[in-house]
């Protein structure tokens, strides 16, 4: 106990925004991922990466992974908010607890011929990414990774001919033995 | 066991009274004709035929909180059900369990625009604790009972169970309630050991503290009630209450402040203000009750006692945070009490009164009555002298007239009135005062309405006629939407716009045309007599009482404005027309 009373209002000036990747066990049921989408809505919360989809087949449960930004007393409302769902088996903040592991698949559409074609292909092999598909003229490329280096292979590729992107979002789980 | 087999219009029937259902609020329609039959056909539920969907939501909601039990409402596709949406978000932001059945159109139907269909699910999405679409005549029965549990578990609150109509005539197996309860919904009743010890001890300590107590303590249930009553008295703190808490504390006890908040009395806000330790009891910090937050009992430390986790630290961060059962927590809390009997500082809480009288003796609920017209606060003290001794309820729409009653209607008993709160829903008080009758056939049940809020759900007089509801309707009417009116004083310099009634019906003629008793008093001298007569008519009565057209409502806590900053009656206009500055403005 404080001797002195704390602080006591909840919106401090200019409180600093945190980036938390959530881990949300739900029931696999209709209208799930809108009630928690809706609660981002209607609160006015952000959502910078959403992942959803079934995990357990057997048990009937989906994992939605979730990126999000706020004050530290929003993301802790956010969590209390998703805690009380009715469908929501746990929610579990990856960010608070460390060390957990994020990757994110892209697939990268680049147009170009001549040299502009040659130093994609061997940027792509720098990073890792397959060919997964191939004309004289384009490559689709696959690339999976931490968002960071997703984000810079896109903008390498940008001067390279890059004409469309596609992200999965993120998908994360925590280090070590521990599950939900 | 051999399985049971209905129909699942019967099972909506069977699950009814497996959860001990009695009384159903509705509007019949295509989607829900099988169900309609199999009401037809049995005897053990009685349902109440509204005159619009709304009005079976707020019947249901004033049913489930003057009793404590489901409110039930069963309603059409479409149209039944978006008429609905209201009620819903009422019981949501108010905490009434309520379950809502709707039809929908057959399920091969769905998605294809058919007559009568919206997507009642998404629709309600936002407005319930949860819904479900059954697509499985072998689901239905399970959702149901558990639509049961979501609405009474934790922090109450209203759900919708949607049945397409084929699934209605469809047979299928029929499961009882299962008493394991749920998988994953199990909210936390006890409350943390360690941190109730810690509260006792702030408790104890403090020099000047306050119980500060909402709508959660009449949703925990009587016990609730009575155990704060033990827990207050044995501390021998003061305690002041929302809107939504009155009557979880008598208000004749001379430790209670009154309401607070926005139109509470000076001594309650002040006291909230200037206190050491605040004990949160299921109340939530709403922005009727904080006032400028940043300005907020600055200098206490906070207990706060919720079921809903989410309440914690959402509007105003708190020292020690109690998750649980009010009803639980409070037993613990005086168990942990009796057992340690901690010293107070005595001296500092004899201070502490003197303080509070001193707030006291402001009188912050004086006015200034008149022999010529009749103040609408004299009408709701009158009210109130008629009524003591009785069994009365009380219902309100939302304006004026609904902090009126909250300040000069006292109440002894929780489950006694019924109000609006979170949603403030002109029009849910004759509707809501149809729900309490039902639940409460010999009682006296009044809606202290307003003149432009009783016209929002006047069609459920027709309600009360068929089914011998006896119930009053108390019209403080100023001719005018008196908060509308008195806010457009404080914000937008006296610039009435639209906010005065200029085509009133005549409410004793539109009485006689439902079937109802009318009256009309313009006199202070005829009140009393009047509303005798009233009480005494066994028949639902409109009661149009003319009150004086431009009266404020204070005290008030201007928006903006501090707990300590308050309008007081003795405002002059010119106060009032410079309370609120331009930051205050643009809050609601």
């Amino acid at each position: 106990m404080n001797a002195q009373p704390t602080q006591s209002f909840v919106q401090p000036a200019k409180p600093p925004l945190e980036r938390h990747t959530l881990s949300v066990v739900v029931d696999n049921e209709p209208g799930v991922l809108a009630r928690v989408i809706g609660l981002f809505s209607g609160r006015g919360y952000n959502i910078d990466s959403l992942t959803v989809s079934e995990t357990e087949h057997a048990a009937h449960v989906s994992r939605i992974t979730i990126v999000t930004t706020g004050q530290a007393t929003v993301i802790e409302q956010i969590k209390a908010q998703l805690s009380r769902m009715v469908p929501v088996h746990t929610v579990r903040d990856l960010t608070a607890e460390g060390g957990s592991l994020e990757r994110e698949l892209a697939l990268v559409k680049v147009v170009g011929t001549g040299d502009q074609r040659n130093e994609a292909l061997r940027l792509a092999q720098v990073f890792r990414a397959d060919v997964i598909d191939a004309n004289v003229d384009h490559f689709v490329f696959e690339l999976t990774g931490k968002p960071a280096k997703v984000d810079q292979f896109i903008a390498i590729m940008g001067p390279l001919g890059l004409v469309e992107v596609c992200r999965t979002g993120i998908a994360a789980v925590s280090r070590g033995k521990r599950t939900d | 066991m051999e399985p049971r087999m209905m129909t699942g219009a019967e099972m909506v029937l069977q699950a009814l009274v497996d959860q001990g259902v009695t009384d159903v609020f509705g509007y019949p329609g295509g989607a829900v004709l099988p169900i309609y039959d199999a009401i037809f056909q049995q005897e053990k539920i009685f349902h109440t035929l509204v005159r619009h969907e709304q009005g079976a939501g707020h019947a249901a909601e004033g049913y489930a909180r003057s009793t404590g039990k489901v409110g039930v409402a069963l309603v059409t596709s479409g149209p039944g059900a978006t008429n609905m949406v209201t009620p819903l978000t009422d019981a949501l932001l108010d905490s009434i369990p309520m379950v809502c059945i709707t039809g929908q159109v057959a399920t091969h139907l769905i998605g294809s625009d058919a007559f009568q269909e919206c997507d009642t699910v998404g629709i309600t999405r936002p407005c319930t604790k949860n819904n479900w679409l059954v697509k499985d005549v072998n689901d239905l029965s399970r959702i149901l009972h558990e639509a049961f549990y979501v609405a009474t578990h934790g922090r109450p609150g209203p759900v919708v169970v949607d049945i397409p109509k084929d699934i209605q005539f469809a047979t299928g197996v029929y499961t009882p309630p299962d008493p394991r309860g749920h998988k994953t919904y199990q909210p936390q009743v006890k409350g943390d050991s360690a941190a109730i010890r810690a509260a006792i001890e702030l408790i104890a300590g403090a020099r000047r503290p306050i119980f500060y107590t909402g709508g959660g303590v009449i949703n925990s249930g009587p016990e609730a009630s009575k155990l704060l009553r033990e827990f207050v008295r044995l501390t021998g703190h003061p305690i002041t209450t929302t809107l939504m808490g009155l009557g979880s504390y008598p208000a004749s006890d001379p430790q209670w402040l009154g309401m607070l908040g926005m139109h509470g009395t000076y001594e309650a806000n002040n006291a909230m203000h200037d206190c050491d330790v605040m004990v949160a009891v299921g109340a939530r910090f709403d922005d009727r009750i904080t006032g400028r937050l940043n300005a907020f009992s600055p200098n206490s430390r906070k207990i706060q006692i919720d079921i809903d986790p989410s309440s914690i630290n959402k509007n105003v961060r708190v020292d020690i945070p109690i998750i649980g059962d009010v009803k639980n927590v409070l037993a613990d809390m005086l168990h942990v009490w009796k057992a340690e009997k901690p010293k107070t500082d005595k001296a500092a809480l004899k201070q502490w009164w003197a303080q509070i009288d001193k707030w006291r003796s402001r009188n912050s609920l004086a006015y200034r009555n008149s022999r010529d017209v009749i103040m609408p606060q004299y009408a709701v003290e009158r009210l109130y002298e008629a009524t003591k001794g009785r069994e009365t309820f009380i219902t309100t729409e939302v304006g004026q007239h609904q902090m009126w009653a909250a300040q000069y209607f006292p109440f002894e008993e929780p489950n006694h009135w019924m109000t609006s709160g979170g949603l403030g829903t002109m029009g849910y008080g004759l509707p809501a005062a149809v729900g309490v009758q039902t639940a409460h056939p010999d009682a006296l049940v009044i809606d202290i309405a307003g003149d432009a809020s009783v016209l929002m759900t006047m069609q459920e007089m027709s309600t009360a006629v068929q089914h011998d509801l006896p119930i009053k309707i108390f019209i403080l009417n100023n001719q005018h939407m008196g908060m509308v009116r008195q806010w457009q004083q404080l914000l937008h310099g006296n610039r009435l716009s639209h906010s005065y009634t200029e085509a009133l019906p005549d409410f004793v003629k539109l009485a006689e045309a439902y079937g109802c008793v009318g009256f009309e008093v313009s006199k202070p001298g005829d009140l009393d007599g009047a509303i005798a007569e009233m009480i005494k008519v066994n028949r639902p009565v409109l009661f149009d009482c003319r009150v004086a057209a431009l009266a404020n409502c204070l005290p008030m806590i201007p928006s903006g404005k501090a707990h300590n900053e308050m309008l007081l009656p003795e405002a002059t206009d010119a106060e009032i027309d410079s309370a609120i500055d331009d930051a205050g403005k643009v809050m609601v």
